[in-house]
């Protein structure tokens, strides 16, 4: 029998590719941020799991709010990625250097 | 003992293309690997009787994001070589980490229970029960000043995408609506005296 444990595990399971996945590609800008996207992922799956095991709705709603949220940061994301290749003819995380932070 | 068999195929499948994400050379194969994922997480919030979300993560997630990541992806011309370097320099650590945690996750959940008692569910709903009505009703009630919120935020992604990916490109035309707009009679027509000639 499935029980939440189950649903748990596997959504910290995703949570953990998704940190190692920041710490392999650190050069790469688009793998970061659909790791992000894999994180929130995880994220979901524990309020889906616990809307399910105690039987309330309320849970989803917040599931509905993160994918809101989830789908505005990547849109810009992306754009602040197509501007920084054009600017630099590269998504290399180590060029984003302008600021000089 | 249905359900058991598909949660294990989906779950299989789904950190399998969640590594697929992480670790393949090319950027196109990661987002079509987040592409089975995301299907894959659908499929599971189905037998969590999540229909709503399920078929949301479908069509939003793998229909606009996804298409939108290969979109730009496919668009910039990427060197993927200068990008993978110190991929194993980094490659312990972000394992140790990883590691790490699910470790802790397994024990807290697996091994502790959360302090909790987990081992029933809530009972299942009834049949004809519909879990789009269900939330459409908790929408446009409880949460219905966070739901406009949500519209504004995506207003505002909206117009901060577009405004940053704007450009004015040399020897580019285009109307200037406002100095059209703008424009009075004086500045366009001019009224001459013109002397008659004289008919020989």
């Amino acid at each position: 029998m499935i029980g939440l444990p189950h649903f748990l595990v596997l959504a910290g399971i995703l949570f953990s590719i998704a940190v190692a996945g920041i710490f392999l590609n650190r050069k790469n800008v688009i793998v970061l941020l659909m790791c992000i996207e894999l994180m929130l992922l995880a994220v979901n799956f524990n309020f889906v799991a616990f809307s399910r095991w105690l039987g309330d709705v309320n849970g989803q709603v917040f599931v509905f709010f993160i994918l809101t949220v989830a789908a505005a940061e990547s849109a810009i994301g992306l754009a602040i990625l197509v501007v920084l290749f054009r600017e630099g003819r590269s998504i290399n995380v180590d060029s984003l250097n302008r600021m000089q932070g | 003992m249905l359900t058991t068999i598909l949660f294990y195929v989906f779950a299989t499948v789904l950190v399998a293309s969640a590594l697929g994400v992480v670790l393949s050379k090319n950027p196109v194969h990661a987002a079509l690997a987040l592409v089975l994922a995301f299907f894959n997480s659908a499929a599971l919030w189905l037998l969590l009787q999540a229909e709503f979300l399920g078929i949301v993560l479908v069509l939003v997630y793998v229909g606009a994001v996804m298409v939108l990541f290969l979109f730009v992806v496919m668009m910039l011309d990427i060197n993927i070589a200068q990008l993978r370097e110190g991929f194993t320099r980094y490659a312990p650590l972000g394992v140790l980490v990883a590691a790490i945690m699910v470790a802790e996750i397994t024990y807290v959940v697996w091994v502790r229970h959360l302090g909790l008692d987990l081992s029933s569910w809530a009972p299942a709903m009834p049949v004809g029960f519909s879990n789009t009505k269900a939330l459409g009703a908790l929408l446009y009630t409880d949460y219905l000043l966070p739901f406009q919120l949500a519209a504004v935020v995506l207003l505002v992604a909206m117009v901060a995408a577009i405004s940053l990916t704007m450009r004015k490109r040399p020897g580019y035309k285009q109307q200037d609506i406002a100095a059209q707009v703008a424009v009075r009679r004086q500045d366009r027509v001019r009224i001459m005296k013109v002397d008659s000639e004289q008919v020989r």
